[in-house]
């Protein structure tokens, strides 16, 4: 017994001594951290890098060429850990043989393609809303696509880097026609309701400040689940129901018995611009994120679709050459192939294939969502 | 002094392996710290609790504290942390009967009895709680009829699928000027307790048990010269009544409180009843007969000799099926119940303080385990045997 005494207690103090050689540089200098990350959970891509900064790379004389080490991150494993919704039909979810589908989801098959010229090279994570944040500045997931709404406390707040919209939503409330007659009926008609909401959205938040507006009573039944909201309000649990009209439309017709029993009101309760994220610090990453978006409304305003993308390779057009990559080296400057437009168009499509492809099934028009030509909000900034 | 010597002397040993193990702590937790100091610093975030004084903008169905969307985070917190303290607290009291009903019935001689307790207990401690939350909300509460069409129980009690409409009491004018002869009465219980102690001090033969009947008569006295002077009664039953789209007075229960609180009782008063059950066949078979022998009934045998001896060994085990209750309320969330754990996350959602709010939940449940153990180890000690 006290023999065994002595060589547990070395152990402990070499542990404490190795612990202690860890800790300390961490406190007394900070520009040389070494910060340890978690970027994968599970797959066999699983692993614990530590990326550090400061030492050979130039990043500590010039500080705007910030980052960089999430793309590097992301090219070494081959793969982009994508941030989605996983049960909201038309955005985010997964069928019933596996298979993700959605408008988000599809854009993060956009950055899988344009980094590696395959579609598939995504692992998709299914976040609530609660947790989404969470995974993006905790690095657990590389870019969120999960339909969140660009605001000024997750920019700063947060310390999120937002993209560009991808989608121009607005929040909208649903209710019963027995209550509300028809859509063109004010939030008054609501008095006394019952309002089923999802909690840690913004959608809470403008339904206490657009109630409190307007002065009507009114309680809420908050639901961490939106589906759990929609079958509360389904059985009766409220009166109405509040979310962006997208997920209002696309979730009523999948999920309510009968979708004609209700209406959903012309009040337009608040803007809410849905756009991809990524965590602030590195703004490499964030401009592949940026590009690939603007690329996709670029070549729908160009007319350039995943069927006919090769004629356009023969183009004249400047334009068109430097947007498909044959001529200049505009890939290049963000470490891409120079072709990764053209791959991304190929194998994904342009802005509009992607929102036919999820959401004409659910009538939802383009309206803000056209490019900027047909009298939409759509538009990608020159890429020269 | 000689070194080998001190390595081989035990007390220092043991004295270093404190030391050492208070290093290793501290260095990891500093460790910990700096870790999440540099990362936070690294993405331009910083630490604090000052958001605890902002607006928090949300709505929150259901509060016993006053509360608006433009009072502050904490406030909002608070009212979450009350919403917990309140199901859990009526689930406790409830569970216990609950489970000790049960758990005398699972030791029932009536065989449809035992096998329905049985049953119950088998069914309700085998499936997880959430699901049977799910169940009771979206399974049974949200298929009660429309306010309308309400089931009406006697009393009335309605059962809607918007919440459980109960006839409740409200104090009337008179309630203010009652108070005062409740407190009397009240007060005269014990007076009575005293002076009838006093007396059998004093005297050499054992006092008449009708004097017990003092306890009943003083205080019915004291009241009736309440209702002469104050003929007005001080409660009135306060029935909930259909206006317009809801029901108006008596008492609510909303159905997220209702299928939470019914959830947490069954779930939690089927573990209780396998430890009554247990405590109660832990008792010696001896006692029982030794009781029966000197001619004790059976009500008897249970109140006087079963159950002060099953309490002993019950007592601990259900201390931690009431944390566990307390705990399992968390799960509020997925039926909408606003509780602690639902509004700090929204808290942490509409913030970011990840930590904060981590460590402020960590906290409040703490607290609400460590005071109910506080309790029930006092009361533990009381019933405790005292061995000499």
């Amino acid at each position: 017994m006290r023999k065994l005494l002595f060589p547990v207690f070395s152990l402990l103090v070499l542990a404490s001594l190795v612990l202690a050689a860890c800790g300390t540089p961490a406190a007394g200098t900070p520009v040389t951290v070494e910060v340890t990350r978690i970027v994968t959970a599970e797959g066999p891509a699983t692993g614990v890098e530590t990326p550090t900064t400061g030492g050979e790379t130039p990043a500590a004389t010039a500080a705007p060429v910030a980052g960089g080490e999430r793309l590097q991150a992301v090219l070494d494993r081959g793969q982009v850990i994508c941030g989605v919704h996983g049960t909201f039909q038309g955005f985010g979810f997964v069928e019933s043989d596996g298979s993700w589908t959605g408008f988000d989801v599809d854009f993060c098959r956009a950055w899988a393609a344009a980094l590696f010229n395959d579609a598939n090279a995504v692992e998709f994570r299914g976040l609530s809303a609660q947790e989404r944040f969470t995974a993006l500045q905790s690095g657990e997931v590389d870019v969120l696509a999960r339909n969140s709404t660009w605001t000024w406390a997750r920019d700063v707040e947060l310390g999120l880097t937002f993209g560009p919209v991808t989608f121009y939503d607005g929040q909208a409330i649903m209710a019963r026609r027995d209550i509300v007659s028809d859509a063109s009926a004010g939030l008054d008609a609501l008095e006394g309701a019952n309002v089923c909401v999802q909690s840690g959205t913004t959608t809470e938040l403008n339904l206490a400040d657009q109630f409190r507006a307007a002065g009507v009573n009114y309680t809420p039944v908050v639901f961490e689940d939106q589906n759990a909201a929609f079958q509360a309000y389904d059985e009766g649990r409220c009166d109405a129901i509040t979310s962006d009209r997208s997920q209002l439309a696309t979730q009523g017709q999948a999920v309510l018995q009968n979708y004609a029993d209700h209406v959903i009101l012309d009040v337009v309760m608040s803007k809410e611009p849905l756009a991809p994220a990524v965590a602030q610090g590195d703004d490499k990453w964030a401009d592949v994120i940026h590009w690939v978006v603007y690329g996709m409304i670029q070549a729908e305003e160009l007319g350039i679709t995943s069927e006919n993308v090769d004629e356009f390779l023969t183009s004249e057009d400047p334009v068109i050459r430097r947007l498909l990559g044959v001529e200049g080296e505009l890939g290049a400057m963000l470490g891409l192939s120079n072709d990764f437009i053209y791959r991304v168009i190929k194998l994904v499509g342009n802005y509009g294939e992607v929102y036919d492809r999820n959401l004409s099934t659910f009538n939802l028009a383009r309206g803000q969502n056209e490019l900027w030509t047909n009298g939409g909000l759509m538009y990608a900034p020159p890429f020269r | 002094m000689n070194i080998s010597a001190l390595w081989r002397d035990i007390r220092f040993l043991k004295i270093l392996a404190q030391i050492a193990f208070i290093i290793v702590l501290a260095l990891a937790a500093s460790y910990l710290y700096f870790n999440v100091t540099t990362n936070l610093a690294r993405q331009g975030l910083t630490m604090g609790y000052g958001f605890m004084r902002n607006p928090a903008s949300f709505d929150i169905g259901e509060s016993y504290i006053p509360y608006q969307p433009s009072d502050s985070y904490g406030r909002a917190l608070l009212v979450g942390l009350v919403n917990t303290l309140v199901v859990s607290a009526l689930g406790i009291v409830l569970t216990t009967v609950v489970g000790v009903l049960a758990g005398v019935a699972r030791l029932s001689s009536n065989w449809l009895i035992n096998r329905f307790a049985a049953a119950y207990v088998g069914l309700i401690r085998n499936t997880p709680l959430l699901l049977q939350l799910m169940f009771w909300y979206f399974g049974v509460i949200l298929q009660l009829p429309g306010v309308r069409q309400a089931i009406e129980l006697p009393g009335p009690i309605f059962l809607t699928q918007r919440g459980i409409y109960l006839t409740w009491a409200e104090g009337t004018a008179a309630f203010p000027a009652w108070r005062v002869y409740i407190l009397i009465a009240f007060i005269s219980i014990f007076v009575i307790w005293f002076a009838l102690r006093s007396a059998r001090k004093r005297a050499t033969l054992p006092l008449s048990p009708w004097w017990n009947l003092a306890y009943l008569l003083i205080p019915m006295l004291i009241i009736g010269i309440g209702a002469l002077i104050q003929p007005e009664p001080p409660l009135r039953p306060f029935r909930p009544e259909l206006t317009g789209l809801n029901f108006r007075g008596g008492l609510r229960l909303t159905p997220e409180f209702a299928a939470l609180l019914f959830g947490l009782v069954t779930y939690t008063g089927a573990f209780i009843a396998e430890i009554v059950r247990a405590g109660i066949q832990a008792v010696a078979r001896g006692q029982v007969e030794a009781a029966r022998s000197l001619g004790l009934t059976t009500g008897q045998t249970l109140r006087l000799i079963v159950f002060p001896q099953a309490l002993r060994i019950m007592i601990p085990p259900v201390t931690s099926q009431y944390l566990n209750l307390a705990k399992n309320s968390s799960l509020a969330i997925a039926i909408g119940y606003p509780d602690l754990f639902s509004i700090a996350g929204t808290t942490h959602n509409q913030t970011g303080a990840a930590i904060e709010i981590i460590t402020i939940m960590m906290l409040s449940y703490l607290s609400i385990s460590l005071f109910t153990s506080l309790l029930m180890n006092i009361y533990n000690k009381r019933v405790q045997l005292v061995e000499r």
